[in-house]
């Protein structure tokens, strides 16, 4: 009888703590638990390196417009475009704009949004150095190749002339899930090096000479913080936030430039005149002087017919609310802003969504 | 004679010290997890956490009601599909299956137990999500529901055979017919060791993440019915901890600490349910 | 009831029927049946799933046939796919995981069932049970966190000077790797085998014991030499349950592994698992091939599992004996 009323006591306390997180809560999202008949909710999915940002950029639409629910989820660029195609989701994102083969799978024409831009960045992990080192195209090619394994090459020394570099093994990071920071990585290194192209070429997941795979950012982040003598790329704001050194690179005028933000949008505006009507473009190794030559568009993957007069309504409010206010959200997150020519182009494709 | 009850007792102290040692290393590893867990995920929870919505990164008071009741949503119905099968298929081996059928299903059971979550959420999703167009709670229960079918078979079956011969032989005496014999007598007698397979189930699938990805997606907001994508505790936990956010992370680990609580009051409540004078 | 004469045949025929409408009447044929259809759920799942597993991986079976196996290369820009990597990372890590998680898991389930105190040995089984629950992204992180580092710091150093000889222990040492795997699975497991195997310890009739220790026997003799093997199958289920459970984890092992497609003699080398490289490139895989060639590594590691449990059970066929109660 007592174990009885014990179970009866758990199963009714539970019941209630329940109830009471369904009813009662106080979210400052939602006033209500379950939506209104008449909510409207959209499902997004795609690329995981701007998701911070576009889980800002929902929550606050949502603030505007209570009645709207837009859910993104990040499954990887490779994994939006694939429930874009099977029509599982209302829009999708990635990191690498589609390519032909894609596209003409497409039942529907889809068009590509750029919304931020980011950098990848090479950090690194080598006892006693604490400096900024300076990176040579080459040297990043070679050491990813495995061609150069200690960190007081000459080929590393000769830039970096009053740094102490030890003799210390050089342990490669790269990524192990296929993602879009990996192909921005090896879009740069093929278009830098034509040995590199021929050998490894740029893809979401490469066959990688050397070297661990960590899984995701993270994962990189992780093991280029507890390896000593790792290197590994990462995009910003994983080196920011995790306060690891990472290096400037040359960029193709020769000059070496760290990667921030000044530098990202430098090289979306370098290449802003020769940007195809479709936005689908790769910006690395930008020309001009202040380009950060390891940067990329993101994007948002838009069918141009939409079924739901509703959906659509949203879909193309939310665009022009993100290209003009929405981008202000984007530097405190560690992400750069889209150049001003780009926004403007933009604005005129949302016509296309019909 | 003498030197060789002298050996006899010191194999039978030496072993069972090492046993002890066993214990003592399997745990107190597995102790130190836990407390890992709850220390990190105890510091991290809070009244907030448990009541309000996610946020975006950045914003303080987020949180994850309706992870938490996702996953309530989820075992619910994987429980609801899965435990029934996998118990009634359980009987069958242990009661009234002959040789070679019993063998097949429970060497495939087995196999089934191999296959990796991520593969069983693929599986799911071209079968349910697919022809639906659309990810949906519905997709992730039933995903898990099958994974959670052949560990409930075999726990089941183990279980039932735990149980001694002279009992079914003592009820099939009284002219109680298979069935009742295995509902009224086997079954309660054995209930011990099926409530512990049946735990252990829900528990794996309870933190299983791979398999919803494709499913039950996951969701910002509250996820009305079963038909739309919803959020749940081992998903978030592990979209948090490949952020780079410290919020985030300090997050995941509260998330995983939820987790087991949710599975820690479910595994006294079931273990309440049965106790009592069972065969053993 | 046999005192009507009835030509031969016939009497045979009525002897067989009786049983099948006296099952009818009672009600145990439909139990029969039912849970039958319950049990045979299993099947049809398999089947569907193993027909999932081919129908979307034609291209890639066609393409490489049984090259697949053996091939070393795993290059998605180039197309060339091949298992081999991933089937020894699969292998050497879970054998590894249940070297170190079976001794271990079984010695403690007997501690727990036949020293310890009642209720010390309730509540620790019921700690141990809930760490089942625990995600395996957390034991991805406590891998990475806690494990790595120490071994890369302490444990393969130790190793290396001990039994740096067997090319086990050579190389370099990373911390992640197939030994920083195999140990994670272990961990991951062993809460299945102590659990399981404690239950069906304690279910072993009291008069067994009684009967070995009547005969003069120690307490470890009459565990070791009756109580575990009459509770034999049951702990070789658990010990099933544990191998499955290694052969297919995804996210702790992808964490601590060091996904290099490599084949090394040394356990401190990375490596890479079949469940690893599904769950690492499956959402993001460029183009059908790549797709088709991960689904046909879901059905390798399906064809492994098939021949793993058979010799496993063909090994436990030679060696159980008669009197374990069945």
């Amino acid at each position: 009888m007592k174990k009885l009323s014990i179970l009866s006591v758990i199963l009714l306390s539970a019941a209630l703590v329940l109830t009471s997180l369904v009813a009662f809560h106080s979210s400052p999202s939602s006033a209500v638990p379950v939506p209104a008949p008449d909510t409207i909710m959209l499902n997004g999915a795609g690329a995981t390196f701007p998701y911070p940002i576009y889980s800002k950029w929902f929550s606050d639409y949502n603030k505007i417009h209570s009645d709207i629910q837009i859910n993104y989820q990040s499954i990887g660029s490779g994994g939006g475009i694939r429930q874009l195609l099977s029509g599982t989701v209302d829009f999708g994102a990635s990191d690498v704009p589609m390519n032909d083969e894609q596209l003409g799978q497409a039942k529907i024409k889809i068009l590509h949004f750029p919304t931020v831009l980011g950098a990848v960045v090479p950090t690194y992990n080598i006892p006693g150095v604490s400096q900024e080192l300076e990176f040579t195209p080459d040297v990043l090619v070679d050491i990813y190749l495995g061609k150069v394994t200690k960190w007081n090459d000459p080929e590393i020394a000769k830039y970096n002339r009053g740094v102490g570099l030890p003799a210390q093994d050089i342990v490669v990071v790269h990524r192990s899930d296929g993602s879009g920071t990996s192909y921005v990585w090896t879009d740069y290194l093929s278009k830098v090096s034509t040995e590199w192209q021929s050998k490894v070429n740029r893809n979401t997941s490469v066959n990688w000479p050397v070297g661990l795979g960590g899984k995701g950012n993270e994962g990189v982040t992780g093991l280029v913080k507890e390896t000593p003598g790792a290197i590994g790329y990462v995009e910003l704001i994983y080196a920011v936030q995790n306060q690891i050194p990472y290096g400037h690179v040359r960029n193709a005028a020769g000059v070496f430039v760290k990667g921030d933000l000044a530098g990202v949008t430098a090289a979306a505006a370098g290449y802003a005149k020769t940007m195809p009507e479709d936005f689908r473009i790769s910006i690395t190794n930008a020309p001009g002087k202040a380009a950060y030559p390891i940067a990329s568009f993101t994007y948002l993957l838009i069918p141009t017919k939409i079924e739901d007069a509703k959906k659509r309504d949203v879909i193309k409010d939310f665009l022009t609310w993100m290209l003009r206010d929405g981008q202000k959200e984007a530097e405190p997150l560690s992400y750069a802003p889209l150049p001003k020519e780009v926004v403007a182009r933009e604005l005129k494709q949302i016509s296309q969504i019909q | 004679m003498l030197w060789r009850n002298t050996w006899r007792k010191f194999v039978n102290y030496f072993m069972f010290s090492m046993t002890g040692l066993c214990a003592l290393v399997t745990v107190g590893v597995l102790f130190f997890i836990l407390g890992y867990l709850v220390w990190n995920g105890g510091s991290s929870l809070s009244w907030t956490f448990l009541t309000h919505l996610p946020t975006p990164v950045g914003e303080p008071g987020g949180g994850m009601a309706n992870a938490i009741v996702g996953s309530a949503k989820l075992l619910l119905l994987a429980s609801a599909f899965g435990i029934p099968i996998g118990f009634l298929g359980g009987v069958y081996l242990a009661e009234f299956g002959g040789r070679s059928f019993p063998f097949v299903v429970r060497y495939t059971a087995d196999l089934l137990n191999g296959v990796p979550s991520i593969v069983m959420g693929i599986f799911a999703y071209t079968i349910v999500v697919l022809p639906m167009k659309h990810f949906s709670a519905l997709a992730g229960g039933l995903a898990l529901g099958v994974m959670m079918i052949p560990i409930a078979v075999r726990s089941t079956e183990e279980a039932l055979r735990t149980v001694p011969l002279v009992l079914r032989e003592g009820a099939l005496a009284l002219g109680a017919s298979k069935w009742k014999t295995v509902a009224t007598v086997v079954v309660p007698a054995a209930r011990k060791g099926i409530v512990t397979g049946i735990i252990l189930d829900i528990a794996r699938v309870a933190g299983e993440t791979a398999p919803l990805l494709f499913t039950a997606f996951s969701n910002r907001f509250w996820s009305p019915g079963w038909n739309q994508p919803t959020a749940s505790l081992p998903v978030m936990v592990y979209t948090y901890a490949i952020s780079p956010y410290e919020d985030w992370h300090k997050q995941a680990w509260a998330a995983g600490l939820v987790l087991l609580t949710l599975v820690l009051v479910a595994n006294v409540a079931a273990r309440l349910s049965v106790s009592g004078r069972s065969a053993h | 009831m046999a005192s009507i004469p009835i030509p031969p045949g016939r009497a045979a025929a009525k002897r067989r029927a009786r049983p099948f409408i006296q099952g009818l009447r009672s009600g145990d044929t439909f139990a029969h049946v039912f849970t039958l259809l319950c049990a045979a759920s299993i099947l049809l799942v398999t089947v569907a799933l193993v027909q999932q597993l081919y129908v979307n991986s034609t291209g890639a079976l066609h393409k490489f046939g049984f090259g697949f196996l053996t091939g070393r290369t795993w290059d998605p820009v180039s197309g060339d796919f091949g298992a081999l990597p991933f089937i020894y990372g699969t292998l050497v890590t879970s054998a590894l995981a249940l070297l170190v998680a079976v001794p271990l898991g079984v010695g403690a389930a007997i501690f727990l069932s036949e020293l310890a105190p009642t209720r010390i040995s309730n509540a620790m089984t019921f700690v141990i049970e809930l760490l089942a629950a625990v995600p395996s992204v957390i034991y991805g992180l406590l891998g990475i966190f806690i494990l790595v580092p120490f071994l890369r710091q302490y444990g393969e150093p130790f190793l290396k000077r001990t039994l740096g000889f067997l090319p086990l222990f050579q190389g370099p040492m990373y911390g992640v790797g197939m030994l920083a795997g195999g140990l994670v699975l272990a961990i991951m497991v062993v809460p299945f085998i102590i659990s399981l195997s404690r239950e069906v310890l304690l279910a072993v009739p009291v008069e067994q014991r009684e009967a070995a220790l009547g005969l003069g026997a120690t307490k470890w003799e009459s565990t070791w030499q009756v109580v575990v093997p009459y509770a034999r199958i049951g702990i070789m289920a658990s010990i099933f349950l544990a191998l499955a459970r290694a052969l297919g984890e995804t996210m702790a092992v992808t964490m601590v592994i060091g996904n290099d497609p490599r084949i090394s003699s040394s356990l401190f080398a990375p490596g890479y698992t079949i469940a690893a490289v599904i769950a690492n490139e499956f959402a993001e895989a460029t183009g059908d091939l790549h797709l088709q060639a991960l689904i046909e590594l879901g059905l390798v590691l399906f064809a492994l599992t098939i021949v793993i449990n058979g010799l496993a059970r063909i090994a436990i066929i030679f060696t159980t004996q008669k009197g374990s109660g069945h």
